[in-house]
């Protein structure tokens, strides 16, 4: 690399620290006992405020902590809506989904596809999916996290993957599989210090600069003004982009196996409602930050466009703005910051892929540990060989890609099998093939192929706007089309989805 | 039956002489229909099962009825004499021995219509008779009354499996009851007893254990519902735990290590508490100083396990697996209940696991899955 001044050392001894952290909290877990002076489980159930903290410190990725602020550094104001969507899914979350999921009793979502159509077959579907969205979600974070680390610490920039992924694979092998709210809890705070204790001391600097627009500010081939504009700087269809990218954030988030699996530790529906408007709130005061460093970026290092290291523009700025010991301080934060995001999201899908392959695959072959520990290993090699095979594109814009697939299969699958009584095992089939091809020939192409522009281009590259409708379609015709296969199941089931815990009915 | 564990993916051409074909092929149209048939007597097992029982026999129709009505008629172009085979059924049953019919009873006009004759076999089941199986043919011969015989024994034998299976379920169901009505005599009393004691030197307490008491037989004595979650099911062992501290005082020590994220698992209806029961039991009852229970809920991505404790005087592997077997050795009737009750809810893999060994306590240990179809609270 060729940043001069950025001394490997601050960076390392946090990439260290975060490890070690990691590694012990995963080895040893939390040991909570309690003895019969504080009794009473009960009041010991996981909280909605708590819960929300571990899902959104599961949640917030390598993505959300460089990526959303190497965007807006190149393309501005049209890139928030990466944050926005990606927030504003839990709303849809929150309406549509949370409390009758709980209540479904599903663990995962290929359970809940079980539970309500009562086919082997969707089941079987929507696990394969789940593998798919996982492995294209964890592909960014080895890739970032490469990013990362060269920009931190100037090592080659297939290590940082390398160095998470085994992270990861230890982690989970020494029984991290546990998920430890209190450790996700804390993830969340260690995420939103590490951003926001710099970004206080960059914003002073700005000040003092004098406080210049960055909206003032021409680089990387596009004008302040373009680039302060919501709907206009980059592709032929920006509106078309943008609403799908919209569709496919919006849509997505309920389908994203590592977060599916948090809901169920809600002790009911309204308590699962409750989390999910906490993660609301946590998130939207995130998600102010990384664009504020991105912003920062057009003033004070617009040379990262022109080289192409945009995603490293987070761990960049205090080098730039500040220097000296402070800002190896910083830097080190920063670092630390961008791993645990890496290593808390890449975990949680880990469990997440690794928990189907060992119920469909390897469990037939070995016993339970092993099977576990050798899919486990699985899920983290395939994604990591594909983030080293694959072209160099923005952290974002795949993460962008694994919400397009989760928002054109388990978005319908869920909607319509909770809101609707006609959904056939069938229909459901159908609709997560169609959706899963659509999807998954996109991001193929996204991935091989380089397109210079066109329609075509702008499709391709944020497929969720067709693809959702044709999913949702395709599960409508295809039930409409086989009445006879309703479950006959279905009435009770959605009765028990939705209704509250307090209404006295017996559910068997 | 040594061929069926083998049971090829693929088929060779030929395996065996004509004869071993033949039997091949039977044997294998009887394994369709027994799955059906195993759910008992019912017009839709009697639907999925007609046309294999048809194809075993080779004649034009053939129809099941029990002793109400016919609940099933399989054949081509004949189903106007489906009146006439319920009558002789009816007759068979009545008889309780094979009736055959020939053209004289079988009026029939029809084009097509290959059906002259008819045999009613009936279905005996223990010793009582459930139904009848009327075959309808062409021709009528020895061969045929007498596969007729064989095919309504060979059903009648599925059927007796059906109510044997009944049975059981329904042997488990009333053991769930009577677990729920088994709190032993001696727990009330003692608690009782416990609680009077108190009445006069801390009647708050006094007061405080009377109310969990109340509870506790309230959700033991629940009535509907065979599942709970792992949450309530703690809840109402601490409060036995609370009731028995109350008697024992510092001699019963409990440590609880509960992973909250997996509280809300559903649980079969008091399968822990007996277990617990069993921990102070075995753990104190027998030691003057005293002993140490520990619950453990450890949370394992899709499987939630559950471990009960004690440091008591262990017992002997053997006995354990003798208990587990089904067999009535001593006072640890919970424990047979439990296994059979995880076993049939969610699958042989989750039977209990029980280590122990004399002098050296023993440790139960529940595992259950997070998800299973059909369970929820």
């Amino acid at each position: 690399m060729d940043e001069v001044g950025v001394s490997p050392v601050p960076g390392l001894v946090a990439l260290v620290l975060v490890t070690v952290a990691t590694l012990a909290i995963g080895t040893w877990g939390l040991r909570l006992s309690r003895t019969t002076s504080d009794f009473f489980v009960a009041s010991r159930s996981v909280r909605p405020g708590l819960n929300a903290y571990a899902i959104s410190g599961e949640y917030i990725s390598g993505a959300s902590f460089l990526g959303v602020a190497g965007l807006v550094l190149v393309f501005g104001a049209e890139m928030l809506w990466y944050p926005v969507g990606w927030t504003a899914g839990y709303l849809v979350l929150l309406c549509l989904v949370a409390a009758p999921l709980r209540r479904s009793g599903a663990y995962t979502l290929p359970d809940f596809a079980e539970a309500r159509l009562g086919s082997r077959a969707v089941r079987r579907a929507s696990a394969a999916l789940v593998v798919a969205v996982g492995w294209l979600y964890l592909l960014p974070q080895f890739s970032g996290a490469g990013v990362a680390l060269a920009a931190a610490t100037g090592m080659p920039t297939w290590s940082g993957g390398l160095i998470v992924a085994v992270v990861v694979v230890l982690n989970v092998l020494a029984g991290g599989m546990r998920s430890v709210t209190f450790v996700q809890a804390f993830q969340f705070w260690l995420k939103l210090t590490a951003l926001l204790v710099p970004l206080v001391f960059l914003v002073l600097v700005w000040l003092g600069d004098g406080a210049t627009s960055p909206a003032t500010i021409d680089a990387g081939g596009i004008t302040g003004k373009v680039w302060a504009d919501p709907i206009d700087s980059i592709g032929d269809h920006p509106l078309y982009s943008t609403y799908s990218l919209m569709v496919a954030t919006f849509l997505g988030t309920m389908g994203l196996p590592h977060v599916v699996v948090r809901f169920y530790t809600n002790p009911d529906g309204r308590a699962a409602r409750q989390t999910t408007l906490a993660v609301l709130a946590l998130l939207g005061c995130f998600y102010v930050l990384p664009p504020v460093y991105g912003a920062l970026g057009r003033i004070y290092a617009p040379d990262l466009i022109a080289s192409g290291s945009s995603d490293s523009v987070v761990l960049m700025l205090p080098v730039r703005m500040i220097g000296g010991i402070g800002s190896d301080l910083l830097l080190a934060l920063l670092t630390a910051g961008a791993f645990a995001a890496f290593l808390a999201t890449s975990s949680g899908l880990t469990v997440a892929v690794a928990g189907v392959i060992t119920q469909d695959i390897t469990s037939r072959r070995f016993e339970g540990i092993t099977a576990f520990r050798i899919s486990a290993v699985v899920a983290v090699v395939v994604p990591l060989l594909l983030s080293l095979l694959t072209r160099d594109t923005a952290v974002a814009t795949v993460v962008g890609l694994a919400f397009a697939m989760a928002a054109a299969t388990f978005c319908p699958l869920l909607v319509l099998g909770i809101w609707w009584r006609g959904l056939t095992d069938l229909g459901a089939l159908a609709g997560l093939l169609v959706g899963g091809v659509l999807t998954g020939a996109a991001v193929i192409d996204n991935l091989l192929v380089d397109r210079s522009g066109g329609w075509f281009a702008a499709l391709v590259a944020q497929p969720a706007a067709w693809a959702v409708p044709l999913a949702f379609l395709t599960m409508v015709v295809v039930s409409r089309a086989t009445p006879s296969r309703v479950p006959v199941h279905t009435t009770r089931f959605l009765v028990r989805l939705h209704t509250p815990e307090t209404v006295s009915l017996d559910r068997d | 039956m040594a061929w069926e564990s083998v049971r090829p993916r693929w088929r060779p051409r030929q395996l065996g002489s004509d004869a071993d074909q033949a039997t091949f092929r039977t044997l294998h149209t009887a394994s369709l229909a027994s799955p059906a048939l195993r759910s008992g007597l019912t017009e839709e097992s009697v639907e999925r099962s007609l046309k294999h029982l048809r194809s075993l026999l080779g004649t034009p129709a053939l129809a099941v009825a029990d002793t109400e009505r016919l609940l099933g008629y399989d054949g081509l172009l004949s189903e106007h004499h489906a009146d006439q085979a319920l009558d002789l059924a009816r007759q068979a049953m009545a008889s309780g021995s094979t009736e055959v019919a020939g053209r004289d009873r079988l009026a029939c006009t029809t084009e097509g219509c290959l059906v002259r004759h008819a045999i009613a076999s009936p279905l005996v089941v223990d010793d009582r008779v459930t139904g009848a199986l009327v075959a309808l043919t062409d021709e009528p011969s020895a061969t045929l009354l007498r596969a007729t015989d064989e095919v309504a024994d060979w059903v009648a034998g599925q059927l007796a499996l059906a109510a044997y299976e009944q049975q059981r379920h329904r042997l488990v169901q009333a053991e769930v009851r009577a677990l729920r009505a088994q709190i032993s005599p001696h727990f009330i009393y003692n608690s009782l007893g416990a609680i009077a004691s108190f009445v006069r030197t801390d009647p708050d307490r006094a007061r405080e254990l009377l109310l969990e008491f109340a509870d506790f037989t309230r959700y033991s004595f629940r009535e509907h519902g065979d599942f709970t979650t792992l949450a309530e099911e703690l809840r109402s062992i601490e409060r036995y735990l609370l009731l028995e501290q109350a008697r024992f005082g510092d001699r019963l020590r409990v440590r609880l290590q509960v992973a909250p994220e997996v509280l809300g698992v559903s649980i079969p209806f008091l399968c822990l508490q007996p277990l617990v029961e069993n921990a102070v039991r075995h753990g104190l009852e027998a030691s003057a100083r005293g002993g140490l229970i520990t619950i453990e809920a450890r949370d394992l991505d899709r499987e939630c396990v559950i471990a009960i404790e004690d440091d008591g005087a262990g017992q002997e592997p053997e006995r354990i697996r003798r208990v587990l077997a089904g067999e009535h050795v001593g006072d640890s009737v919970g424990l047979a209940n439990v296994d059979e009750r995880l076993r049939s809810t969610f699958g042989d893999a989750y039977g209990l696991v029980v280590e122990t060994a004399p002098g050296a306590g023993t440790r139960v240990v529940v595992r259950v899955p997070k998800f299973a179809p059909g369970v929820t609270t």
